[in-house]
């Protein structure tokens, strides 16, 4: 059983009990521990269920590639699932519930599926829920929904909050063993800026555990005097728990950062993304151990040996009594020293090579600990956890066995380097024969925007497995990356002693011949469920690319992302293909490494945050007065605002009917305000509009059109003449950057040679618009420097000057077709003079009015709305705007594109006004049907509605619509059919339902 | 994440602070081209796997226009050049030809 | 006249570093060709120094943004900023360029901070390369704010000026608060 030893553990701090739940029970551990170790120092090694068939799962590795161990964290308001025990650092009052089980982690029936996994082979999603189709929905699909997947999201919102970093720097090592720590050192000396980060909350990764001397130090006190030396450089930074998630093009990095995980008291973000960009990134990721395949290695107590190793040397725990080793390679020797030394049995050491000659090897024999060689598991029996281990020769099918008892087995595969987050931004692989592992091919290093390389590897990471070479080998990487920057780098390695070492054996299965029913119980992915048997069912079925056999078995998915599962599958597969590994290759490695937390990738976007919101010099009024808004691009606009115990409707009928008969006042600070100025302005704005702005007089307003090159409308707007070289371009609310940015392209990629300066004003002014018969009235109770009678500033004309003390810019323009003017003030003013025109029109009952109130107005006139006539569809022609159009320009954009034989086609769906027959109100959008069937057996229509509303003027419904050959029908009845089909009649009308001859707005 | 080096101000300009604008020096065609050569300035346009023209415009900068010669497989860059004109200059053609051995600009 | 009111309206927060309001600005866009002749004789009667790319010029109660190859934008008092528009249009009548009063299109924020807190603040939101050798007392950076457009310069390592466009002034000046809140300090610049 697992248990907390009487001494030992360099990380816990035993003076300092920790209370933690689990599953609701109440357990203790030490301050310094991990969640994992927690646990196991409470016996309890059951730790989950595994995915497909909820078999009883123990923890398996002591770092980030742990499959199995992961947990719901929390509650609440912060809940996070899916946590990996072993990189959960833990603390008092921490609360975690096991996963994927029901109704108890002890007792779970979907454990069911375990007795069924003959029928769950690989791809058994594809293959068996193909048929009956009507299964699907009822059936297969809950089934599905409910077994499958780990953990829970969570249901509330997160409480906590997130930021970003950005940091430019020279280099980036990622991982603070001995390697990068190394490799840091070499780069900050010869000058260059680095950035080192470490997942964990330590440095030194393996080292202090492993226990090599380096320079003629305990590893763990050469590490503290270079960590002390690199904090003492001034252009060296550190951050430990601040894992590399991903490397991307150009040397950008992602780096997950926890800030309080561990301390949840803590105030300030929780996680901190960085965004690194670095000249140079080095990966000192280190290595991961792999499993063995044999049979029942999926039993709790079964795990890594180096993370035995771990659990005894860092937590002072003890994941069982006796323990078997079972080894390829010369490195699990350690763990068995180790758990000797602890005063714990090592009844035997299993090595699968045929002899075992190496200095460790030694070391545990001069131990008095069994060294049986050629031999490896025939299979681990026990119930729920590690009980008896049948010892067989690795040459044989397991059938003759000697039988141990033990509780624990420490399994090694050998090491395969984390070639993530190289692999992330291209660098290749190459198959290293003597290791049995993949790592990472030097020649083909990533490189970037410079054509050269930008990631390199250091230590471990590099396939260097003995201290000495990955001393070495950091030593130089550092170099090389300060080199490549220009830097002068010297220096030797720190030295290890040189260790004497054996080929890693590269044993794939367990015993080499072991049959079927051995090869179902073997598992090479903890975390998806999938066996030696399943990959060797995907070849025989076909399935010869590794990628499409890693889909169709599901191995090395999810959080596994290839981490335990990947080689040992990619060997099974390879041998079932009878190919070798390198030609089977590997899988795509995809960022990020371990999972990082959506609120991390959002940072401070969420919230109030969570987009800009931009608002009107006015916006605060509006607030105070209970407008009711609607988000117009990222604008807030009023939509009405209602009176107290008023509904919006009523609000909205309210404010068109005052502003009809009285007047009205608008807030129009959004429309887009452009000032074109130059010799060739003129010219210019010809090519934009489709109609003439050049030959506009000064002191005159003109309304115009702007297309795209495809012929499509896509804003329109007043334009004013300021002067003999100047334009002042009003555009819609939403256009306003998107034309800025459009007239700048033209004049800075197609027309470079023309004297044009583009400034985009939008914001410099509040725009308010005294809007009804009454306006006037409403300005000239306010002292102004200009004229506003009906001759002094005719329609589409403007003037500037001062109005009531502040300078402004009136123009007569009317989107209602009232008597109208907007009038631009700076925008610092822009409060002072709504205010000031709300005192001056409260003897005529000036309302203030919403964009609803602007919609209807502008519908009861037939004036066209960007966004609702227009979809990007839509021409000027289709609009009835052929007056807005010049017949006498030679081109402008959007002329050639009109000229194409579907813009031209008669049958085009053209712009008409609709009145129901009984009055109602059309659905927004709705289509009118025409005789016959489409080639789909669609019903064929015959237009659309584009805007429809209740006209409070007309006191009944009004539509405009695009309709075929629409201007030519007017009377004539079509159907629009409601959602269930029911007929909604319409008249075909003009579009113009009020005050047809605009006499009212010429007063 | 790409990093261009805008030629107007000499930013090194992430890629979130640029706006792209797709292929570059294309020929506008006007009222009188023919429908072959409209449509081929509206939609046909080029997607090399390898060295490609593009247009980007440093939007949350400088807000200038400018062109990237690119390799659309290795993503190292080859230089950036303004956008008033409507050929590739010469020094980025030749650092084109001295990393792309055999590469012709094609038509 | 009724008196100026920025989209602050005076509003500060101390946290990490201290965001303010700096008031009502002068801001004037000057565009035109600064290698032209009579431009750069227009501009030398009016006493205005054209900074180097992305550099900042100071003059007499003035300070001088460079802001592209042909936009500088010209800091003054408020009340100054229409003459100043004025004048430079009529020094440069004869040239093709474009001087507008736009200090009303944009907000002002003075941050000010120890160490190097006001580089990590801007650094949780911008993108740009904050380090002091790449944007050291004196350059102008010209990039995004999270998601809106900005530009911000030093005028010694504790105090700092931001502008970004009016309508989008509390986003801007929630989201420094919020990144600047206690506990939230990276320690990185320093």
């Amino acid at each position: 059983m697992s248990h907390r030893l009487s001494s030992g553990g360099r990380l816990i701090n035993r003076a300092n009990p920790v209370s933690f739940a689990f599953n609701g029970r109440t357990m203790r551990g030490f301050e310094g521990d991990t969640l994992a170790s927690a646990l196991l120092g409470e016996d309890q090694m059951l730790m989950g269920r595994s995915f497909k068939y909820h078999r009883p799962r123990g923890v398996v590795a002591s770092g980030a590639e742990e499959p199995n161990a992961l947990v719901g964290l929390g509650r609440d308001h912060s809940y996070e699932p899916n946590a990996r025990a072993t990189t959960t650092e833990l603390f008092e009052g921490l609360e975690a519930e096991t996963q994927n089980h029901w109704p108890s982690l002890e007792f779970d029936i979907g454990a069911i599926n375990a007795r069924l996994s003959r029928f769950l082979p690989a791809g058994f999603y594809y293959k068996m829920f193909l048929w009956p189709r009507s299964f699907w929905k009822h059936v297969y699909e809950p089934f599905i929904r409910e077994s499958a997947g780990l953990g829970k999201p969570p249901k509330r919102r997160d409480k906590d909050h997130y930021e970003h970093f950005n940091v430019t720097t020279d280099v980036l090592v990622v991982g603070g063993g001995i390697a990068g720590l190394t490799a840091a050192m070499a780069a900050g000396e010869a000058g260059s800026q680095v950035l080192l980060v470490e997942q964990t909350a330590h440095w030194g990764g393996r080292a202090p555990v492993d226990g090599p001397q380096i320079d003629d130090m305990a590893p763990n006190a050469w590490v503290t005097q270079v960590v002390s030396a690199l904090q003492a450089m001034p252009n060296v930074e550190m951050r430990n728990r601040c894992m590399g998630a991903g490397v991307y093009d150009h040397g950008y990095a992602l780096l997950s950062e926890r800030i309080s995980d561990h301390a949840p008291d803590k105030a300030g973000p929780r996680q901190r993304l960085w965004k690194v960009r670095a000249a140079q990134i080095i990966t000192a990721t280190g290595a991961i151990e792999r499993p063995l395949s044999f049979a029942g290695n999926d039993l709790p107590g079964v795990m890594l040996a180096s993370a035995v190793r771990d659990y005894i040397v860092n937590f002072g725990v003890a994941p069982g009594k006796r323990t078997v080793v079972v080894t390829n390679n010369d490195d699990a020797y350690r763990t068995a020293l180790t758990l000797k030394a602890a005063g714990l049995e090592v009844p035997a050491i299993l090595d699968a090579r045929e002899d075992a000659t190496g200095a460790l090897d030694e070391d545990a024999r001069a131990a008095g600990i069994r060294v049986i060689t050629g031999r490896g598991i025939a299979s681990v029996i026990g119930k729920g956890r590690v009980e008896v281990v049948h010892v067989c020769a690795q040459d044989s099918d397991g059938a003759d066995y000697e039988a141990i008892e033990a509780d624990c087995v420490a399994m090694s595969g050998g090491w395969s380097p984390v070639v993530h987050l190289w692999s992330h931004a291209g660098g290749k692989l190459t198959w290293d024969e003597a290791d049995a592992h993949f790592r990472p091919d030097p020649d083909r290093a990533p490189k970037g925007a410079s054509g050269e390389v930008f990631v390199r590897t250091a230590g471990t990471a590099s396939g260097a497995l003995t201290t000495e070479d990955a001393l070495v080998d950091a030593n130089r990487t550092g170099q090389a990356a300060a080199m490549a920057l220009g830097h002068k780098a010297r220096g030797p390695a720190p030295r290890a002693e040189p260790e004497s070492r054996q080929v890693t054996a590269p044993i794939w299965l367990m015993p080499e011949n072991a049959p079927y029913e051995k090869r179902a119980k073997s598992w090479l992915d903890f975390q998806n469920d999938v066996k030696v048997s399943d990959v060797e069912l995907a070849a025989q079925e076909g399935y010869e690319s590794v990628e499409h056999t890693k889909r169709y078995t599901t191995l090395g998915m999810a959080t596994d992302q290839g981490k335990l599962s990947n080689i040992n599958g990619l060997a099974v597969l390879a041998k079932s293909l009878g190919v070798a590994i390198p030609d089977v290759g590997t899988t795509t490695f995809r960022p990020p490494y371990t999972p990082v937390p959506l609120g991390a990738i959002s940072g401070e976007a969420q919230g109030a945050l969570f987009q800009p919101i931009r608002k009107t010099p006015i916006h605060d009024w509006h607030e105070a007065n209970g407008a009711h808004f609607e988000p117009v691009g990222q604008w807030r606009r009023p939509y009405a605002f209602p009176k107290s115990g008023e509904s919006v409707e009523d609000a909205v009928a309210r404010e068109v009917t005052t502003t009809r008969q009285s007047v009205g006042l608008l807030d129009a600070s959004t429309l887009g305000k452009l000032i074109v100025k130059g010799p060739d302005a003129g010219r210019f704005l010809d090519m934009l509009y489709t109609n003439m702005m050049s030959t506009l007089k000064v002191g005159k307003c003109r309304y115009g059109l702007m297309c795209s090159e495809n012929g499509f409308l896509i804003d329109d707007g007043v334009v004013a003449r300021i002067d003999e070289h100047t334009w002042l371009c009003h555009t819609t609310s939403g256009g306003a950057d998107s034309i800025h940015g459009a007239m700048e392209e033209w004049l800075q990629t197609e027309w470079w040679d023309w004297k044009v300066y583009v400034a985009n004003v939008t914001e410099q002014f509040a725009q308010i618009g005294v809007v009804g018969p009454k306006a006037r009235e409403v300005l000239d109770a306010v002292s102004a420097s200009f004229d506003l009678s009906k001759d002094g500033l005719p329609f589409m004309g403007w003037v500037e000057g001062s109005l009531g003390g502040i300078p402004a810019r009136v123009f007569r323009i009317s989107f209602s077709g009232e008597l109208s003017y907007e009038i631009a003030v700076p925008a610092n003013h822009g409060r002072a003079f709504w205010d000031m025109m709300l005192e001056a029109g409260n003897p005529h009952g000036i309302t203030p009015y919403g964009t609803e109130a602007l919609h209807i107005m502008r519908a009861e006139k037939g004036f066209i709305m960007i966004g609702d006539e227009t979809d990007g569809t839509v021409i000027p022609q289709d609009l009835g705007l052929n007056w807005a159009i010049s017949k006498k320009k030679d081109d402008y954009l959007g002329k050639r594109a009109q000229m194409r034989s579907h813009m031209t086609d008669p049958l085009r769906w053209k712009l008409v006004g609709l009145e129901t027959l009984d009055g109602s109100v059309l659905p927004d959008g709705a289509y009118a049907v025409d005789e016959g069937d489409t080639v789909n057996g669609q019903r064929n229509t015959q237009g659309r509605v584009t805007s429809s509303y209740h006209s409070p003027t007309l006191g009944r419904g009004i539509a405009m619509g695009l309709v075929e050959r629409g201007p030519d029908r007017m009377g004539e009845v079509v159907n629009f059919p409601a959602l269930d089909g029911s007929p909604q009649e319409a008249r075909i009308v003009s579009p113009v339902f009020y005050d047809p001859d605009g006499e009212k707005q010429n007063v | 994440m790409l990093i261009l080096s805008c030629p107007y101000c000499g930013v090194a300009c992430d890629e979130t602070e640029l706006q792209p604008g797709g292929e570059a020096h294309l020929t506008r065609f006007g009222p009188d081209a023919s429908d072959a050569d409209f449509e081929g300035y509206l939609f046909r346009r080029k997607n090399p796997r390898g060295v490609h023209f593009e247009r980007w415009r440093h939007a949350y900068g400088c807000g200038k226009w400018f062109h990237a010669a690119r390799h659309t497989v290795t993503l190292e860059v080859f230089g950036t050049y303004p956008a008033q004109v409507t050929e590739p200059p010469p020094d980025i053609l030749d650092a084109i030809a001295a990393k792309v051995p055999g590469w012709e600009p094609s038509s | 006249m009724s008196d100026p009111v920025t989209a602050l309206d005076g509003q500060s927060i101390t946290g990490q570093i201290t965001i303010a309001d700096a008031g009502p600005t002068g801001m004037v866009t000057l565009r035109a060709n600064f290698a032209s002749a009579t431009v750069m004789t227009g501009l030398v009667d009016v006493g205005l120094v054209v900074p180097d790319a992305n550099q900042i010029a100071s003059g007499d109660g003035t300070t001088t943004l460079w802001m592209s190859p042909d936009e500088v934008m010209i800091l003054c008092d408020y009340d100054d900023a229409e003459a100043q528009a004025q004048s430079l249009g009529d020094a440069l009548a004869s040239a093709h360029a474009l001087a507008i009063n736009v200090s009303d299109a944009r907000c002002v924020f003075r941050l000010t901070g120890q160490g190097g807190a006001i580089r990590d603040v801007l650094a949780k939101l911008s993108p740009a390369d904050l380090r002091p050798s790449a944007l050291p007392v004196g350059m102008v950076r010209r990039t995004r704010l999270a998601q809106v457009p900005v530009a911000f310069w030093f005028s010694s390592d504790t105090d700092a000026t931001l502008i970004c466009f009016r309508s989008v002034g509390g986003y801007v000046f929630d989201l420094l608060s919020k990144v600047s809140e206690p506990g939230s300090a990276v320690g990185y610049f320093g």
